[in-house]
């Protein structure tokens, strides 16, 4: 933030909990990287790295609202301050969840690579659209960390893509499964899969929804697309 | 700037400021000032030092008029009679126009004697009646509890809380339409800042209130409408939720969150 405020130390404040969130979210897209990785190459190696780095995403949600408690409570925000630290509470608490499906996809490629039989099924889809939503995320992160409204509303417009990306999958899951019978139980795998993929596309759209919510003070959530236009506007 | 209109249609104007513009000789105080206080509701004046926000506030009951060299044009309407020219006795203005200080003032006189004074002034009451509006005005000024064993004490004897509320009680007692408080807690520790505040919201029902405070939190704790003034200019004025929570104006929110100067 450029203008400063008249207590340096609320200004280093607000600055320590931004870079902090900063932190987890590269944490936690490095953790959607290896769960894809696993996912592609089927490596139990790295699902297991995805699961080791959990701990460390949820201690540093819980420092993270240790902090802004703190802040509230000796400062007294307001405005655009408080706005921040509501929307920052609420970012650690969807990356979190970005973090628990990551976990999720390492879990299920786990699961897949034990049940042994799985290279004919599309899992190329899934990787697209993986990328599609840790890009997403990264978009969301970035457009957070500059405040920057234009690409948060783009990231609402395309989170129908992920949506749409998803039930595409789901269809050809069915024909596999109506197929071959013998494919349903690691089909039904890669279906919580695709799910968990979509659900972080979700959070990735919550965030930009608060980066919106930061800057104009508008909250956009539920909210229709012309709506949320003319609340950027 | 344009006229601040009340968002809400079910609110009646008390008090409506017109193109006022407020000159201590040369230096000009207040530069073409409009606003509408609402009725029945606490409005705040928020601003650093020196931005013209108690000026405004004496303005409205002509406690200006003691100060030499000064000069108001404009329109200053209460209930849609102005007040800047009204030839209405300024004793009578002000009993309708109550006023509490930043320190409070307490005659030298005992308990019932500070709020039976200015009743006396305009009404003839007997002493029943008059014992009666004394326990009233301090239960009004939740102070009654407190005092009520101790009338004929001196009001000095009392803590600087409860000797602020003693003030509030005695403009309540000659049961005023518009209550002004210039910086009511500054001289107050918590405990008793928070019953004033506690009353100032009991005071809405039946009042229009306002106050001018440096304490932001007050504001936003204690007030349903704002105005941020700076510089004589009446920089934004509005609910006091959406002031705290997303002024419209930078210059507002740079004020409230800490980042002026």
């Amino acid at each position: 933030m450029s203008d400063k405020h008249l207590s340096t130390q609320f200004d280093s404040e607000l600055g320590d909990v931004s870079s902090r969130v900063m932190q987890m979210g590269g944490l936690v897209e490095s953790q959607i990287h290896k769960a894809i990785y696993a996912l592609s190459e089927f490596s139990v190696e790295s699902a297991d790295e995805v699961t080791a780095a959990e701990t460390k995403v949820n201690a540093m949600e819980v420092e993270i609202d240790r902090e802004i408690s703190s802040i509230i409570a000796r400062r007294q925000p307001t405005a655009r301050d408080l706005r921040l630290l509501i929307a920052i509470s609420k970012t650690t608490a969807n990356l979190e969840r970005v973090g628990d499906e990551a976990e999720k996809i390492a879990r299920m490629v786990r699961s897949i690579i034990q049940s042994g039989s799985l290279r004919s099924l599309p899992s190329m889809e899934l990787r697209v659209a993986a990328d599609m939503a840790s890009g997403q995320l990264r978009k969301a992160l970035d457009a957070f960390a500059r405040l920057d409204t234009a690409t948060a509303l783009a990231i609402l417009k395309e989170d129908d893509l992920i949506d749409r990306e998803f039930d595409g999958f789901v269809r050809k899951l069915i024909t596999y499964m109506m197929e071959d019978p013998r494919t349903i139980s690691p089909s039904l795998d890669l279906l919580f899969l695709a799910k968990a993929i979509e659900r972080i596309g979700d959070h990735a759209k919550n965030i930009a929804e608060l980066i919106i919510y930061i800057v104009k003070g508008a909250d956009v959530r539920h909210s229709s697309m012309e709506q949320i236009e003319s609340a950027v506007k | 700037m344009n006229m601040t209109t009340l968002a809400a249609k079910d609110e009646q104007t008390k008090i409506a400021v017109k193109n006022l513009d407020f000159f201590y000789g040369k230096f000009h105080a207040l530069k073409g000032i409009n606003l509408e206080i609402p009725e029945n509701k606490v409005t705040a004046f928020i601003g650093p030092s020196g931005c013209g926000k108690s000026t405004l506030l004496r303005i409205f009951n002509r406690m200006f008029e003691l100060y030499p060299e000064q000069r108001a044009q404009g329109e200053v309407l209460l209930d849609g009679e102005n007040l800047l020219t009204s030839k209405q006795d300024v004793a009578l203005l002000r009993a309708k126009v109550g006023m509490v200080f930043q320190k409070p003032t307490p005659f030298p006189m005992s308990i019932f004697d500070n709020i039976a004074f200015g009743v006396k002034l305009f009404e003839n009451l007997s002493a029943s009646d008059m014992e009666d509006r004394v326990e009233w005005a301090l239960k009004k000024a939740a102070l009654w509890n407190e005092v009520k064993d101790k009338l004929k004490q001196n009001g000095a004897s009392l803590s600087g809380g409860q000797q602020q509320r003693l003030c509030i009680a005695r403009g309540v007692a000659i049961k005023p339409e518009v209550i002004l408080l210039d910086e009511p807690c500054s001289a107050l520790d918590p405990i008793s800042t928070a019953k004033v505040e506690e009353l100032i919201i009991e005071l809405k029902q039946d009042y229009t209130v306002v106050i001018v405070t440096h304490n932001m939190q007050q504001a936003a704790r204690c007030s349903d409408y704002t105005a941020y003034m700076y510089l004589g200019d009446l920089v934004e004025f509005g609910a006091t939720e959406q002031i705290f929570f997303k002024p419209s104006r930078q210059e507002t929110e740079d004020y409230i969150t800490g980042r002026f100067g």
